[in-house]
């Protein structure tokens, strides 16, 4: 018999996919935990449908969680898989397209009945000729019977039992690419041992039988080694964009002393933050769950007047619905960070899918001349610093920031290097204490144009502040013509002035060329890699890649001027580019745009660059 | 007992008072201005814990004529933006100056949920049944059939009772007042401020310009009041009329106005109102009473003690939680669960 052999690989992508009742993302995450705590550089992302459970065995209902680990940093989950774990046929169709040539298919064997082949809308009844899998490594282990088989004696009913199917297939993966199954079991028996333990001990030995059965069968002609990645030293955990984001609320409160509090309304992709918040009650973090997005950002506001660092947290269509309150934040200069994990949109749109279409509705989207500042995030671990950052500027310049992040990086999750809280800055609010003589007027403003902020309780500091507009040194209600032309110039001077407290824009590769790829936020991975490839086939390409939106940092008119041409990637119809040319009117934009509530991926994003340099 | 011996005066801002001559709003202005310093003294509540909330409307500029914090929002949202001014700082005493507008159209999720809630926010709902700042449309509580700038044939729309909106919220206080009746609203004010939890206090007020004698039917002048309202007092007989000398029984499941010493009833069969009861039932039927029908009933007509008042269960929360916790700061958080050393 034909011996296995070991392959060393430098990253793999693995897709777990199912019906969206099969357990698939807690599958993907154990796999993906337990390859980074073996040291692998991880990138992950989930990609389910708005039903908590559609229709099974359709393609619709379809959910899929994919993995792309490897020696390196993993900068995105990767474009196109090497392997795909599918449990149906459903499965099988609808991740068809994102095979590698030469990838392996893991599909379940028991799933290939009449009724299931139907269901995925097969012409024929033969879903792997109808595919065209012949080029592709296909493995059709009974993965439904023999997870019954091994779980035969544990007395559970049926339904139980077939549930622990996904744990068979990761056993199998464990095998595939030689990973250890403490990690997994550990979980198991923390999440179920308690409350079911029955269930738990069945989770565990359907990972063990599955992991025989490859062992054992040589079904799989190898199986493959990915070394650790050589990362930089220290303590690291996984961590996913939302956690990141609730976590870098909760430090810039601790680093300004005062409370967090989040008034917020549940919205895919954004709750989990409200989740995380809700837990951080050890932080003395206070959440109200709201009656509506409305009152989630008004709630947000009072906390604000009285003295908290106050946050909201939402999504596109939440966003809409806090506009008018966010005017009153911007009229009363409190300090406030509204985060919208963007989704696809317009209106309910798509919302568990991601897409970057939110940006001019976060500088624009209100009534009367109503600046912001605006700060997105890149990748799952930089919503910690960029969540810290927005509470900076919010609290230090005493204004509304709209931190944008996106489906994408809020469900996707990496490794990351814990930083030490010693490592940032202590924010400083410009509190008041006492009164100064004459009294306090709330809108004379200090060096970075921000107000004072005296909350009520602090004696001899009472004052009113409201929507209607304002004395420019009082803070009484004026209509006087002149003053009004002077608070719509202040309110926009001091957002362009917080470019003085953030760093100069920088640029990734050298520092000219014949391309500049710009993009912002989420895509920061995917737009990297692709210029990653080009540069190492020796193309003049570089990549500017912007976190602070409004203002735009100071430095970048002179890095554009450097290149032949510019390109501006982002998952919308151009918001940031049209954004550019307002302000940069001087440079030519290319665009590169997509809106499938997908990420790019690479391969496309290397056609356009190609394409742009012939 | 505190003795911080404030004046009205030391709740008057600098601002001029720019409401209609003749408005109601004036004298809630007095009443909560006179009330103010005893609320003080009762609940031991310095000057500077003060804070007023207000919605939009005539009745939200309120909060620039008092000398005290004050946060005027945007239309509707005066509950939520109190809401999480209590919650943020349960120690303030915080005051929302709404009207029928504000809390009960535009912003009416928010006014039910904040008395769901049970948050400790004493609420003046100003009911004039109209738009007056935007002059002169019908609002929620404007009489069926009313004709309005935007209703030039009648509403055909029935109106809020906000009695009974509070209290079908499961409400733990409520009051009513009429502008006119200073001392009453002050007595109002000040039961509102010493319960715990939500309170409203409707105030009847007078448009003078878009509505001007909508109340009139039963509040016109004293002897009127004395004839078609009733003061509800905890502990006292329901009775009402220039000489005391008719009250309210309970019969048939249903509220009758009786006259003590007529077709057989006496003192003993007149109702003695409890607001204290937890039952809302009572409560609900003294609140929707209608002239012709009924007296208008005034007073406070139900304040409820309940230990679940959100802001400082909210708080109460945070310190158990605290108390116990493994995680005290973000360094903490960041290593807990799983990691690993490279």
């Amino acid at each position: 018999m034909e011996q296995n052999s070991v392959h060393e690989l430098q990253d793999v992508v693995i897709r777990f996919s199912g019906d969206s009742g099969d357990g698939m993302q807690l599958t993907g995450t154990l796999f993906s935990d337990t390859s980074a705590l073996m040291g692998n550089g991880i990138s992950t992302f989930p990609d389910y449908p708005a039903e908590i459970r559609a229709p099974q065995g359709t393609v619709a209902g379809v959910s899929g969680f994919q993995v792309h680990f490897g020696n390196r940093r993993q900068l995105n989950p990767g474009d196109y898989c090497d392997v795909l774990v599918a449990m149906n046929p459903a499965a099988l169709k609808a991740n068809r397209k994102w095979l590698k040539p030469g990838a392996t298919v893991i599909l379940d064997g028991d799933s290939l009945t009449e009724e299931h082949i139907r269901k995925a809308g097969f012409a024929t009844l033969d879903p792997l000729a109808e595919l065209r899998l012949d080029e592709y490594n296909v493995v059709v282990p009974d993965i439904t019977s023999m997870t019954r088989e091994a779980l035969k004696e544990t007395g559970l009913d049926n339904k139980t039992v077939v549930k622990c199917k996904n744990m068979f297939a990761l056993g199998i993966c464990f095998w595939l690419f030689d990973r250890p199954e403490e990690h997994a079991l550990r979980y198991l028996d923390g999440k179920f041992a308690k409350k079911n333990p029955a269930v738990a001990e069945a989770n565990k030995l359907a990972i063990k039988a599955g992991y025989n059965y490859a062992a054992n069968t040589h079904q799989f002609a190898n199986n493959y080694r990915v070394a650790p990645a050589r990362l930089e030293k220290g303590t690291y955990r996984s961590i996913n964009g939302n956690v990141a984001t609730a976590w870098g609320l909760c430090a810039a409160a601790e680093k300004a002393g005062l409370p967090l509090f989040c008034g917020s309304y549940p919205i895919t992709p954004a709750t989990v933050i409200l989740e995380e918040l809700a837990k951080r009650k050890d932080l003395g973090v206070k959440t109200v769950q709201a009656e509506d997005e409305i009152a989630g950002i008004c709630t947000a506001i009072g906390a604000a007047f009285a003295g908290n660092f106050a946050v909201t947290t939402t999504s596109g269509p939440g966003l809409s619905l806090k506009s008018e309150a966010l005017g009153l934040a911007v009229m009363t200069e409190l300090p406030l960070v509204v985060v919208d994990v963007q989704r696809g949109g317009p209106s309910t749109g798509l919302p568990t899918k991601t897409e970057q279409s939110d940006l001019q509705q976060a500088l624009y989207g209100r009534n009367g001349e109503c600046p912001v500042a605006v700060v997105a995030a890149s990748s799952p671990s930089d919503c910690f610093h960029y969540a810290f950052e927005a509470g900076r500027i919010a609290m230090e310049h005493m204004t509304p920031v709209v931190l944008l992040t996106d489906g994408f990086i809020a469900n996707g999750s990496e490794p990351w290097r814990i930083p030490q809280m010693k490592e940032y800055p202590a924010i400083c609010p410009p509190i008041v204490d006492q009164a100064p003589e004459g009294g306090f007027m709330p809108y004379v403003r200090n060096e970075k144009l921000a107000r004072g902020w005296a909350f009520p309780g602090k004696t001899g500091l009472e004052h009113r502040v409201g929507g209607l507009e304002k004395d420019c040194v009082k803070g009484c209600i004026s209509h006087d013509p002149a003053n009004h032309q002077t608070m719509v110039s202040t309110r926009a001077a001091k957002v362009a002035k917080i470019a003085d407290y953030i760093p100069e824009q920088t640029v990734y590769g050298d520092a000219e060329g014949d391309l500049l790829v710009v993009g912002w936020g989420g895509t920061r991975g995917h737009l990297q890699n692709a210029v990653d490839r080009m540069r190492d086939e020796g193309k003049r390409v570089s990549l500017c890649h912007f976190n602070y939106i409004n203002p735009l940092p100071r430095g970048v008119k002179e890095i554009f001027a450097r290149f032949r041409r510019i390109v501006v990637c982002e998952l919308n119809e151009g918001q940031f580019a049209a954004y550019l040319r307002q302000h940069l009117q001087e440079f030519r934009y290319e665009q590169f745009n997509k809106c499938e509530g997908q990420p790019f991926t690479i391969v496309e994003l290397k056609q356009k660059f190609e394409s742009l340099l012939q | 007992m505190a003795d911080y011996k404030y004046t009205p005066a030391d709740f008057k801002s600098d601002q001029e008072v720019r409401w209609c001559p003749g408005c109601g709003d004036h004298a809630i202005l007095n009443a909560v201005q006179r009330a103010l310093p005893e609320v003080a003294d009762r609940t031991d509540t310095p000057h500077n814990l003060f804070t007023f909330v207000s919605g939009i409307g005539c009745s939200s500029r309120f909060i620039y004529y008092m000398k005290t914090f004050g946060f005027h929002s945007v239309h509707g949202r005066a509950n939520a933006v109190a809401t999480g001014v209590k919650v943020a700082n349960p120690r303030l005493n915080v005051w929302v100056t709404t009207g029928d507008g504000d809390s009960l159209a535009i912003g009416g999720n928010h006014f039910i949920h904040a008395i769901r809630r049970n948050v400790d926010l004493n609420v003046i709902l100003f009911n004039n049944e109209i738009y007056g700042l935007t002059k002169g449309q019908y609002s929620p509580t404007s009489k069926l059939g009313k004709i309005t700038k935007t209703s030039p044939y009648g509403t055909v729309e029935k109106p809020f009772n906000p009695g009974e909106l509070v209290i079908g919220a499961k409400g733990t206080f409520f009051a009513r007042s009429i502008d006119m009746e200073v001392n009453l609203s002050k007595e109002c004010m000040v039961a509102a401020a010493l319960h715990r939890g939500m309170s409203v206090v409707e105030v009847l007020q007078n448009c003078v310009i878009f509505n001007d004698k909508t109340h009139a039917a039963f509040a016109a002048d004293k002897a009127t009041r004395a004839e078609r309202t009733i003061t509800l007092r905890h502990g006292e007989k329901m009775l009402f009329g220039a000489n005391n000398e008719k009250g309210l029984v309970f019969e048939n499941m249903k509220l009758k106005v009786v006259t003590v010493g007529q077709d057989g009833y006496t003192l003993d069969d007149v109702l003695t109102h409890d607001a204290h009861e937890r039952d809302t039932t009572l409560h609900s039927m003294l609140a929707a009473m209608k002239y012709p029908d009924y007296p208008v009933a005034v007073g406070v007509i139900r304040a409820v003690e309940d230990d679940a008042v959100y802001d400082l269960a909210v708080e109460r929360q945070v310190e158990e939680v605290r108390a116990t916790s493994k995680i005290r700061c973000v360094d903490d958080l960041l290593r807990s669960g799983a990691t690993w050393e490279v």
